[in-house]
């Protein structure tokens, strides 16, 4: 379909070659990486902001070496050394406690990685986020007799977010152009799919720049969700200057 | 009346037995960097095809297992090995003693020779002296880098290392490199034969301790039982002329299989 | 682990005998794209902001293709993307040029701190207090002697604060310099892994050889801001 799209164009030269497919899965697996290790690095990133801000020293300096080595590595080193250590770490623990080898896919290890690493940087927003939100509000939300979860629910997690947006926002597009360095660790994605694809056909920089675009279409496309967010959870709140 | 504990005991006993317990192999997990035709590569549609890869299959066929292939770079697979991610490695790896210092090696699997890869009338030869000042690239992890970094560095030769073998030939026809050491076999079916090659010509092979040529399935040490599983089925396949139809398939009336 | 640290601690630093390797490689390769970003970034922060739509637009496309993505396709489309076009190759003086690992590396990393330097600069041109531009108007100080001494100086000075993180973040990215062949510390690190085996430990030093390097630039610029954004803490 593409290429008979691209030829009505006149852009017979530029076909896809049949990689559209392959293309296409690359870059679904991209948007997939991305989505989970968000997930997995918004929930670490709400447990080390509480660790870090508590007042037990037990939980603040673990969540403290956490956020400083992890920020301070770039996260290719940590991506291999996560990578390549994960499967031997899990299989020292399961013989250890005597359990039947479990195996950790390419892409689940993909995601543990890139969440453990962007849930430092997670933490950090979290915790610039939590400590804007005006300590009068949980003093009153204590005052009613709300529960410590029901405080957080209902008082603490939604005014933090309208402060944590635009550091999220900025942490997801860190996320979605890390993804592309996942192929240096092996996993099929977009930038390997078009390297593949470049190679058998000798239009390697056809199809990079093709990967390029698709990434610029992602971000554009995230850029406008975050907007919309933006302006739903500032709702009651006014901004003086745009 | 035995206590509830000593229960747990006993059945955490039974599963770490059973864990430990001689294994069936009712599935063979092979590990393997498919960028290396034609030993191993993978087909436009993402199927991997190779002669590695015909005969890891063949071998499973004789064991009655299922054949799953573990697709990993070729740094990680030893690493990957040692983990248990697979069982064994059958990704066109040389027995070399660092090799062997880390991990252990069923019977050969066949034997591949080294050579260069440069332009058609270029004047350079295997001979480590007539490659002095040009640049020379390799697949990195491979015997190649352990063969440039002991004689082609101390030789005055430049050398670069890549990160799969596809990488050095696009160097190459790019103009960047001189010449690129590798698999003589490979180059001649991986590269030569494409028409990015037909300007390129082999060298004669290359003598060194650097470079053994003798290939293996790679197994995790101490796992001597696999070996002898893998060593069983190896010598099944040449009796029976699997061996050699799945050769004649790809190189013809070439024998890679020294007997050593 | 001994042998390991024995036989790679010079290349993971400096150099492995044949060129330079390691944290040398990285730190030429920071300075150099920093540099050459900065400099140019200063023009292109001030059209950012213009006015007119024609300078404008073309700098905020440029913005925006190369923030929008990610670096390892931009190094990989410098390296061998542009290389394999015949047009390229046919002219001497590019082909020269982008023949070289090193130059299309630092190319690429140029650009892309460049325009993240550009938004990162044009935000505090835009957040400069209404108030400076105009004492400097009534002034009579107008046109480039307007932004040389008075918009540029204060812009440069508010966004040292984002700039340092940029400085991090680039150090970081550079790791992805080894896949174009540049030998940085990870390239000698993954060397050293394929030789030995004993991935925790290559990676490892090269991770504590980044934090160094990471600490030391946080503390290089605190200094700087304590000496440059004197005026906006409080009286000490």
């Amino acid at each position: 379909m593409f290429e008979t799209l691209l030829g009505a164009l006149g852009f017979s030269a530029f076909s896809l070659k049949g990689f559209g497919p392959l293309l296409l899965e690359g870059a679904w697996m991209t948007v997939k990486l991305s989505l989970s290790s968000l997930a997995l690095s918004v929930l670490l990133g709400l447990i080390g902001a509480s660790a870090k801000l508590s007042s037990l020293k037990l939980l603040r300096l673990p969540a403290q070496l956490y956020t400083t080595l992890i920020r301070g590595v770039p996260d290719l080193v940590l991506m291999l050394l996560i990578f390549y250590s994960l499967q031997t770490w899990l299989t020292v623990l399961t013989v250890a406690l005597g359990w039947e080898y479990i195996e950790i896919n390419p892409f689940v290890a993909g995601i543990i990685t890139l969440g453990f690493i962007y849930g430092a940087y997670f933490t950090e927003t979290f915790r610039g986020a939590m400590l804007a939100v005006p300590r009068g509000q949980v003093e009153a939300a204590t005052a009613y007799g709300l529960s410590r979860t029901q405080r957080f629910r209902f008082v603490m997690f939604p005014q933090m977010m309208r402060f944590a947006l635009p550091g999220l926002g900025n942490n997801w597009m860190v996320i979605l152009k890390a993804t592309a360095l996942v192929s240096i660790i092996g996993l099929a994605d977009l930038v390997k799919a078009a390297q593949d694809a470049g190679k058998s056909t000798y239009q390697l920089f056809f199809f990079l720049v093709l990967a390029a675009l698709t990434y610029l279409v992602i971000t554009s496309l995230s850029n406008l969700v975050l907007r919309l967010l933006e302006r739903r959870y500032a709702v009651g709140s006014r901004e003086a200057v745009r | 009346m035995i206590s509830l504990r000593k229960l747990y005991l006993i059945m955490l006993f039974a599963l770490c037995t059973n864990a430990v317990s001689a294994k069936e192999y009712t599935t063979l997990r092979f590990g393997v960097d498919a960028n290396y035709a034609p030993f191993e590569s993978k087909a436009a549609d993402g199927s991997l095809k190779g002669f590695d890869i015909d005969l890891g299959n063949a071998i499973c066929a004789k064991l009655q297992a299922k054949c799953i292939w573990v697709e990993s770079d070729f740094d990680g697979l030893i690493p990957g090995l040692k983990a248990g991610k697979f069982d064994g490695i059958l990704s066109s790896m040389t027995v070399t003693p660092a090799r062997e210092k880390a991990i252990d090696f069923s019977n050969e699997l066949f034997s591949g020779f080294t050579s260069y890869v440069f332009k058609k009338g270029s004047g350079l030869s295997e001979n480590a002296a007539s490659l002095k000042g040009k640049t020379v690239g390799y697949f990195q992890g491979s015997i190649q880098e352990a063969y440039a970094k002991a004689v082609l560095d101390k030789a005055g030769v430049k050398t670069q290392s890549y990160q799969n073998q596809d990488q050095v030939y696009y160097d190459l026809v790019a103009g960047r490199l001189d010449a690129s050491l590798q698999d003589t076999l490979q180059a001649q079916l991986g590269f030569i034969s494409s028409p990015q090659g037909a300007d390129y010509e082999i060298s004669r092979s290359v003598e060194s301790p650097y470079l053994p040529s003798k290939t293996a399935i790679g197994i995790a040490k101490d796992n001597a039982e696999l070996k002898a599983v893998l060593d069983k089925t190896i010598r099944a396949l040449h009796e029976d002329g699997t061996y050699d139809s799945i050769q004649k398939q790809h190189f013809g009336d070439l024998n890679l299989y020294s007997g050593k | 682990m001994i042998e390991l640290l024995q036989e790679y601690w010079r290349p993971f630093f400096f150099s492995d005998g044949q060129q330079i390797t390691g944290l040398a490689m990285t730190l030429w390769l920071l300075s150099a794209s920093l540099f050459i970003g900065f400099i140019v970034s200063i023009p292109l922060s001030i059209a950012r902001v213009s006015p007119r739509f024609y300078v404008r637009w073309p700098v905020q496309f440029y913005t925006y293709l190369f923030r929008g993505t990610p670096l390892y396709i931009q190094l990989l489309i410098c390296y061998t993307g542009i290389y394999s076009l015949a047009a390229i190759r046919a002219q001497p003086a590019l082909d020269a040029f982008f023949r070289d690992a090193m130059n299309c590396t630092i190319l690429a990393f140029a650009l892309n701190t460049c325009a993240y330097t550009t938004e990162i600069f044009a935000g505090a041109i835009r957040n400069i207090a209404h108030g400076e531009v105009e004492a400097a108007k009534a002034y009579g100080l107008s046109g480039w002697k307007l932004y040389a001494f008075v918009i540029m100086p204060s812009a440069l000075r508010r966004s040292l604060p984002y700039y340092s993180n940029e400085v991090i973040l680039m150090l970081h990215s550079t790791t992805v310099a080894f896949t174009a062949t540049v030998p940085d510390i990870l390239k000698v690190a993954r060397d050293a892994n394929s030789a030995t085996f004993l991935t925790f430990q290559s990676f490892g030093i090269a991770a504590l050889i980044y934090l160094a390097v990471t600490f030391a630039l946080v503390g290089v610029f605190r200094i700087a801001e304590r000496h440059w954004l004197a005026f906006l803490g409080p009286a000490h």
